[in-house]
């Protein structure tokens, strides 16, 4: 049993440990180790391609992960005062939202978006009192709203589960000692949320930062990195795609670990003061 | 509920199996409604007792807070889905793209993509199988064998690689296999000419390596929950442990083992990526299809078409699971994560 479960975890970790090894090969040849160097890190770094996608990125990963952190932040308390049935209907439609496939997310977004767009770039156009009237296209805008879908969902649910196992002693504590709302929100409510929602902030960081496929569909003109990875993996393997799959590694591994620690459940040992 | 546990581990893969079954209602047990009842009845009078202004208040924060959250899900869930859906009753302007018309030609014409449909429900149901056999006895392993001082840092190395560019690491297995990996090191002992990369059985393999984590999670916490006496019980009375494990431990399970085969298969369904990377073109699933009549050849009704029947092929497979989730756990209450 001891045998199967290492090699399962072997499984899951050589692949991973292979790209990270051949990223500091110094040959060009794919199949053998020739010496230790890291010539490709700086290659990758020095390709403007890649680093205007890594900024991209970057700036999508951030806007979008923010967002859904403060609106699904604010979701999960305002869905706890909502009517069972308008608790239901928001469940149904986050849970939609993590449940479709991201090929149908990308599909769905781009055909509405298209079509807004070739209704609003004309009318944009007739009232624009100066020459260049701006055109709407597919670009940041489309990809943060696409990936701030799945994250809004993945956010609030992380913090409303925090908040259920709260309880509202607490809260009630605070209210019986003449605290105003407010008060008890910030000082009682807040700190307790507040790692959850940065774990949730995190996860929805890492999830925008590595999709691919959303953004294949919704990019339009801009590339992503995962977007500018799958690119030059069909161009060809070369030792600089392991330098730049070694950085995207590292950097998701980091997220997910700080937002593992956060998301640990302290409540047993309070609980344990009974 | 006061002081109601957050279903599951409250890690994120549970949350998502989680929602996902909530997505069809969950069934909640009798005590449950009660005191859901009681609480309702406990807020109605007390906001019977204030004041009508602070009523009206009370319902002005609420809505601006779902507000934001309800509009991104009306005007990027909603709407584009309704979009996508009179989509695929058009018709494909000569240029590409989408011309307004009412046909049901669009949906005719699935026949002729029978083959991705064919692929992706024979593949994914195999990968999701795959997934459940490597995953039982690491599930099993963490949850009962395992020292719990080293526990919580073992689980957590399951759970991290889900959260990793599933690109990242199906790319790893595209090197792996390809003609300078394991076929050139067959090469060197003297076994010419296998071909690993581009055939199914790298498909499977690779749903395998990435869906693991996936499918191992909800059985663990499945395993982690059950009572220990029973375990104990059935060995005093005798039992072996072979028995034990049928008798108790693998149908005490099971809601965690649908859980997880019904969570790969239903995001397996929209996979590209993997066939895209190590089937080659050879092995494609409806998501390759879709990227090709979306990005290449611009049939977007079709496509749409196509989409359309994907999510119901979804949301048939979750009604399914859901059905037999209830069945094996023998009531309607099922605490599937």
């Amino acid at each position: 049993m001891r045998a199967l479960v290492t090699f399962v975890y072997l499984f899951l970790y050589a692949p991973i440990a292979l790209v990270v090894l051949f990223s500091f090969n110094a040959g060009r040849n794919a199949s053998e180790f020739t010496g230790f160097s890291t010539m490709w890190y700086g290659k990758a770094l020095s390709n403007t391609f890649l680093i205007t996608a890594l900024q991209n990125s970057l700036m999508i990963a951030l806007t979008s992960a923010v967002l859904a952190a403060v609106f699904g932040t604010m979701a999960a308390f305002g869905m706890q005062r909502l009517s069972s049935r308008g608790r239901a209907i928001f469940d149904g439609l986050f849970a939609a939202a993590i449940v479709v496939p991201g090929v149908v997310i990308g599909i769905a977004t781009l055909v509405a978006l298209v079509e807004v767009f070739s209704f609003l770039n004309p009318a944009l156009a007739a009232i624009w009192p100066a020459d260049k009237p701006p055109q709407l296209g597919l670009g940041y805008g489309s990809i943060i709203a696409a990936h701030g879908l799945f994250s809004l969902a993945l956010v609030t649910m992380i913090v409303k589960a925090r908040i259920a196992s709260l309880g509202n002693d607490i809260v009630e504590a605070s209210n019986d000692l003449y605290a105003t709302p407010f008060t008890t929100f910030r000082q009682i409510v807040l700190p307790q949320i507040l790692p959850s929602v940065m774990a949730g902030f995190l996860l929805a960081f890492t999830f925008s930062f590595d999709d691919f496929i959303v953004a294949f569909f919704v990019a339009g003109p801009k590339a992503t990195l995962p977007i500018y990875v799958f690119a030059s993996i069909r161009r060809g393997v070369t030792p600089e795609i392991n330098a730049v799959a070694t950085m995207v590694l590292i950097a998701s591994l980091l997220m997910i670990l700080i937002a593992r620690v956060l998301m640990r459940d302290k409540t047993p040992k309070v609980r344990a003061g009974e | 509920m006061r002081g109601a546990k957050p279903t599951g581990c409250g890690s994120p893969v549970c949350l998502t199996a989680h929602t996902l079954f909530s997505l069809l209602g969950r069934r909640e047990c009798g005590r449950h409604r009660a005191a859901q009842k009681f609480e309702r009845c406990r807020s109605y009078r007390k906001s019977k007792m204030k004041p009508m202004i602070t009523d009206r208040k009370r319902h002005l924060v609420t809505a601006a807070l779902v507000a934001p959250a309800g509009l991104w899900l009306l005007v990027f869930l909603v709407l584009p889905f309704m979009a996508m859906v009179v989509f695929s009753f058009g018709e494909r302007a000569p240029e590409g793209g989408y011309q307004a018309a009412f046909t049901f030609a669009q949906f005719a014409n699935l026949p002729s993509r029978a083959a991705a449909f064919w692929n992706t429900m024979m593949i994914a149901p195999v990968g999701a199988f795959l997934c459940l056999i490597v995953a039982y006895p690491v599930a099993y392993y963490l949850a009962i064998k395992s020292d719990p001082k080293y526990r919580l840092v073992l689980v957590s190395l399951v759970v991290v690689p889900f959260w990793t560019s599933l690109l990242v690491r199906t790319y790893a297995w595209m090197y792996i296999l390809g003609s300078r990996g394991i076929p050139n090191l067959l090469g060197m002992i003297g076994i010419e000419d296998i071909r690993l990369l581009n055939t199914p059985g790298a498909v499977l393999l690779g749903i395998v390596y990435g869906y693991l984590p996936l499918m191992i999670m909800p059985i663990y916490v499945s395993l982690e929950k059950l009572d220990r006496r029973l375990l104990e019980a059935s060995a005093d009375l005798g039992a072996k442990p072979v028995s034990t494990f049928f008798g108790i431990t693998l149908p005490l399970s099971l809601p965690g083992v649908m859980t997880g085969v019904a969570l790969v298969t239903i995001l397996l369904l929209g996979e590209y990526l993997i066939p895209q990377l190590l089937g080659g073109g050879k092995v494609f699933f409806i998501g390759n299809a879709l990227v090709d009549l979306f990005l290449q050849s611009r049939n977007w009704p079709f496509g749409s078409a196509i989409a359309v029947t994907l999510v119901v092929v979804v949301v048939i497979v979750l009604s399914v699971a859901m059905r037999i989730a209830w069945k094996v756990s023998g009531s309607r209450q099922v605490d599937l994560v």
